[in-house]
């Protein structure tokens, strides 16, 4: 699956690449013999929106396939010219049919389906990413709104901020005395400043013009929360929650290479250890993946509550 | 005596604290404004009349010196002084509707219930003329339109006075000539008291019952004020010509260009 985006594409633009390209000739062909004079305007009207069509479709899709071809080229030499031990682009796409069969099989607490290793890493990222959520947006809105928690937590903040969220994890071993809790302990401490800090940024650009208007109109704490700052943080809150959870994906695979268990780092981890490459080929794209959908849907939903006025 | 002393202001100064030590924007300063009386403030960039706006708005708090409305000392901002901003304000993520509703809900919720807070809410949107586009989004309508829903929004409260800070300034000619025809009917039909700030001496002297010209700054005070004894209601085509217009435009315009002639800040 994860090699069918390599291959699929190219087989199915060979064929239709002819096939456009012969549309424009039958036309005139046809039309010439028939009548001449009416031919001539027709014929800039009739050819050229499937000229123009086409020229969008290889704008849009030639260049990404290109990027794509050469990284598989690359990847097909590299394979081919050491003997480095990396599988080729065919042996990747082979074993990956076969992992991609069954995603979903268990055979044993260290035998598990793909499928089953991308859940739980997605679930641990999505318990550490809650807990922060739950943390960090009322943090980071009280740190905005006042002055003073602004000036007591910022040092912490930055203190703490640069420290990788690995160095965290044997506190939350010594703490929860468990694997999973301290991966998604990890998860909590590096996905809640971006989501602090966002949030209480946003709090602190609130326009002066719509704070004015709370003003004048007398409005109360939950009214200005409910009706000005929440919405007016919102774009800015979700921008701190996109980090978050990029930052989380990032670091759920280092940190279950550490804990073990069922995870997709533990996945790659466990793979090295059985010398079995291809998997871990096929993991990084399975990681790559999963992080690009996260992505975008949270782009998709940050848009979705953006209310950018639009100059009139 | 509030009648004729609606809003005195008495002795303020105001004086911000920059970077570069104090700067003085207003000094100074003694006005009285009376009840249905319409007052704008006018003078070049920079000499202090949206600070005075702001005073009277409560939105800040003078260095020195007392305002008074309706005899009680103005201490903060409220609903009873509703202010028109430059640049309309309004929220973007709320219909026209519940901008005003906002508003409404505020000053009336606690006494009337919900019919009756949306019948306000319509009948300041339909004073504006802006009924058809209630169910729209500030971003979905133009410049005078949202100055519009600004101005509903001000007088859906029914507030004592009206602040007004150029309220006009970033419209079209067209379009101010129409929304200052507006306000005359408007203020015409509610007898509200306003103080406007505006550079624009045309407005001023069609607008206004009298007009109070600041000096530049820093340390702005008022140098001049004239009573514009046109009679209402006044019609803009037919004032063009009437000497009493020409006068006032003529004493403003001498105020603002050869008395204090705008000089750029050397700092």
């Amino acid at each position: 699956m994860v090699s069918a985006v390599f291959h699929t594409p190219l087989e199915a633009v060979a064929p239709a690449a002819p096939a456009v390209a012969a549309v424009p000739h039958p036309k005139p062909s046809v039309a010439a013999p028939l009548a001449p004079a009416a031919a001539e305007p027709a014929r800039p009207a009739s050819p050229s929106p499937w000229r123009e069509r086409a020229a969008a479709f290889f704008r849009a899709v030639l260049p990404p396939l290109l990027g794509l071809g050469f990284l598989v080229l690359v990847w097909s030499l590299v394979a081919g010219s050491s003997d480095s031990g990396i599988p080729t682009p065919l042996a990747t796409w082979a074993q990956a049919v076969g992992v991609f069969s069954d995603p979903f099989y268990q055979a044993g607490p260290n035998d598990q389906g793909v499928g089953w290793n991308v859940l739980m890493s997605l679930q641990r990222v999505g318990v550490g990413f809650g807990l922060a959520a739950l943390v960090g947006i009322p943090a980071g809105f009280a740190i905005g709104r006042f002055e003073f928690l602004s000036r007591m937590f910022n040092p912490l903040i930055s203190l703490l901020r640069p420290v990788s969220p690995l160095a965290w994890l044997p506190i939350g071993l010594l703490v929860f005395k468990g694997a999973n809790p301290a991966a998604i302990w990890t998860i909590f401490i590096c996905s809640i400043w971006p989501m602090i800090i966002n949030t209480a940024v946003g709090v602190q650009r609130v326009p002066q013009d719509y704070m004015n208007v709370a003003r004048v109109l007398n409005l109360s704490e939950w009214k200005i929360f409910t009706k000005i700052l929440f919405p007016a943080v919102l774009p800015y809150l979700l921008t701190g929650v996109r980090l978050a959870v990029g930052t989380a994906w990032l670091v759920i695979v280092a940190a279950e290479m550490l804990t073990g268990g069922v995870g997709i780092g533990f996945w790659i981890w466990d793979e090295w250890n059985n010398l079995n490459v291809a998997s871990i080929i096929i993991a990084i794209f399975v990681i790559g993946i999963v992080g690009l959908v996260l992505e975008f849907s949270l782009i998709k939903l940050a848009t979705l509550f953006t209310f950018e006025e639009v100059k009139s | 005596m509030s009648a004729a002393k609606y809003i005195e202001i008495q002795g303020v100064e105001q004086t911000f604290k920059t970077r570069k030590g104090l700067f003085p924007a207003l000094r100074q300063i003694d006005l009285t404004v009376a009840k249905g009386e319409f007052v704008t403030l006018i003078g070049h960039s920079g000499c202090g009349k949206s600070t005075l706006l702001n005073l009277i708005a409560g939105l800040t708090t003078p260095t020195s010196g007392v305002l008074l409305c309706a005899d009680k000392e103005i201490a903060g901002p409220g609903p009873e002084r509703a202010v028109v901003f430059q640049n309309h304000s309004l929220l973007p993520w709320l219909t026209c509707f519940e901008n005003v509703h906002l508003a409404v809900e505020r000053v009336f919720g606690a006494n009337e219930n919900k019919a009756q807070l949306k019948a306000r809410t319509e009948a300041a949107l339909s004073l504006v003329g802006l009924t058809a586009a209630a169910q729209k989004r500030p971003g979905e309508i133009s410049g005078g339109m949202k100055q519009r829903v600004g101005i509903a929004r001000a007088l859906s409260m029914e507030p004592k006075v009206l602040l007004m800070d150029e309220p006009f300034g970033a419209l079209d000619a067209l379009t101010r000539a129409k929304l200052q025809d507006e306000l005359l009917e408007i203020v015409a039909r509610t007898h509200s008291t306003v103080v406007m700030v505006t550079h624009d001496v045309d407005e001023a002297v069609l607008l206004s019952d009298r007009i109070v010209m600041l000096t530049n700054g820093p340390a702005a005070t008022i140098g001049e004020v004239l009573r514009v004894d046109l009679p209402r209601p006044r019609q803009r085509v037919a004032l063009a010509d009437n000497p009493t217009y020409q006068q006032c435009r003529k004493e403003v315009i001498d105020f603002l260009y050869t008395r204090q002639t705008h000089v750029e800040k050397l700092a």
